[in-house]
């Protein structure tokens, strides 16, 4: 079947297999291979990826439920040349190690702060809750937050705003 | 790497494109919405359908709302958006307390609640909240709409009264006077499956009398028949609302439930947790009830 999905803005027309699962479509379809593929059971959250403004497993997702949707992977979630504040953060405060979940757990924290400007620990914790880091220990994931939180505003002004979210009900 | 199996995709505009497309494709066919449960047992081959047919598309079916006394939850309602709703915590703070325990964040925002009753996965916590409150569940057919009540649901694991060429479009709970709710679950971490867990609905007498009137307790993960513990709301009807009372309403739940051991744990603690967390589940309900509790 054929789908068209506009991933960070732009559209892309594929021949797919209906049980092709999103992930996949990205990686192996798109060569967008930020998103990582993990667990494939819907656990791990390394395979985050924005779906209509709300983060979603794509591990668990067909790529043909994304059709005539919005995608927003990590690479599009610097503006321009600069790293969105999310991504600043994790660089300041060490927010990773090895890598592998860094994607999914970006993704989720820019959500957090569109909603949520000013988390607390707490309410980040609960963001990236369904997200395993093997490294860090969450500590500095959760500082790398708030560094975002506290920083946002200079990054963005430069830049564009992140897209507005679709009602996801 | 785990892929489903080969199966055909097709997406639905409305609820009549919905029953058009499954009544074309017979029992082959099965309804996605978040896919959360469905697409996990399709990488197993636990689920093999030939059709799918996505219902993401009919917003219509996603709402929150109260009708003629009744909260009404559209079928495609994103558990997120049951766990954020202020009207739902008003009148039923029962979801609110599963929905913080089911999966996470991200799962949350794709899984739906008629999904999960659909799936009709034994070990599901919002099948028990459901049948705590006594919900009727609201299901549309080439012939029109019938329903049935939540604790008639459910058939038996991965069963439910949801025929071939139907869909279930809506949750209605009726809104009595002098009630609340509750919801108590053990799991092994964060976002798991319970290892069980237990619901409760009280309505308690007016002007204070702490009489329960009418009570409601669903149980998972623990073999209950239709997610109820029917024999401890028999002993509770009537009789005070008191922490002896619901403690021995827990020994009966625990004695009328039958779990199996598995990774989760022994059968003799699945049993000890029920009549804990239905003991604990009752009191919570009757603080909130009472307005000591929010």
């Amino acid at each position: 079947m054929q789908i068209t999905v506009t991933v960070n803005g732009e559209q892309h027309t594929r021949e797919v297999e209906p049980r092709l699962l999103l992930i996949h479509f990205l990686r192996d379809e798109l060569g967008l291979t930020g998103s990582h593929w993990g667990c494939d059971t819907s656990n791990c959250g390394a395979c985050v990826v924005s779906l209509s403004g709300a983060p979603v497993k794509a591990c668990t997702v067909l790529a043909a439920m994304a059709h005539g949707r919005e995608v927003r992977t990590v690479e599009g979630l610097a503006h321009g040349d600069e790293l969105d504040p999310v991504q600043q953060g994790f660089v300041a405060c060490h927010g990773l190690q090895c890598g592998f979940c860094t994607p999914g757990m970006m993704m989720t924290s820019r959500w957090l702060l569109d909603r949520n400007p000013d988390p607390s620990e707490a309410e980040i914790r609960e963001a990236i809750s369904g997200q395993i880091c093997r490294c860090t220990g969450y500590e500095n994931i959760v500082r790398s937050v708030r560094w975002a939180a506290e920083h946002e505003g200079g990054a963005r002004a430069a830049g564009e705003t992140a897209p507005a979210e679709e009602a996801t009900a | 790497m785990q892929v489903p199996a080969h199966v055909e995709y097709e997406r639905a505009s409305s609820v009549d494109h919905a029953l058009e497309l499954l009544a074309r494709s017979g029992s082959e066919a099965r309804v996605v919405a978040g896919g959360h449960s469905l697409i996990p047992m399709m990488k197993l081959r636990l689920a093999q359908p030939e059709v799918l047919i996505d219902i993401n598309d009919l917003t219509e079916l996603a709402y929150l709302r109260l009708e003629e006394g009744e909260l009404c939850v559209g079928a495609l309602t994103r558990h997120a958006d049951l766990l954020a709703s202020a009207l739902v915590a008003e009148h039923f703070p029962i979801f609110r307390d599963a929905e913080r325990v089911i999966a996470d964040p991200i799962v949350r925002n794709w899984g739906t609640v008629g999904g999960s009753l659909c799936q009709a996965d034994p070990s599901e916590d919002l099948s028990a909240a459901f049948a705590a409150v006594r919900a009727t569940a609201v299901i549309q057919g080439p012939g029109g709409r019938r329903t049935v009540p939540v604790r008639e649901f459910h058939l038996g694991p991965y069963e439910t009264v949801v025929a071939d060429g139907e869909l279930l479009v809506e949750l209605r709970v009726p809104i009595r006077p002098g009630g609340s709710s509750a919801y108590e679950k053990v799991e092994r971490r964060a976002g798991d499956w319970p290892v069980a867990a237990a619901g409760a609905a009280v309505w308690l007498g007016e002007n204070g009398d702490p009489t329960v009137r009418d009570v409601g307790i669903g149980l998972t993960a623990v073999g209950a028949e239709h997610f109820v513990a029917a024999d401890a709301e028999e002993f509770l009807r009537g009789k005070a609302a008191t922490g002896e009372n619901f403690a021995e309403a827990g020994t009966i739940a625990a004695a009328g439930c039958n779990p199996t051991a598995d990774q989760r744990g022994p059968a003799d603690y699945k049993r000890h947790l029920v009549a804990e967390l239905t003991a604990r589940a009752l009191r919570r309900a009757t603080a909130r009830a009472q307005g000591r509790q929010s």
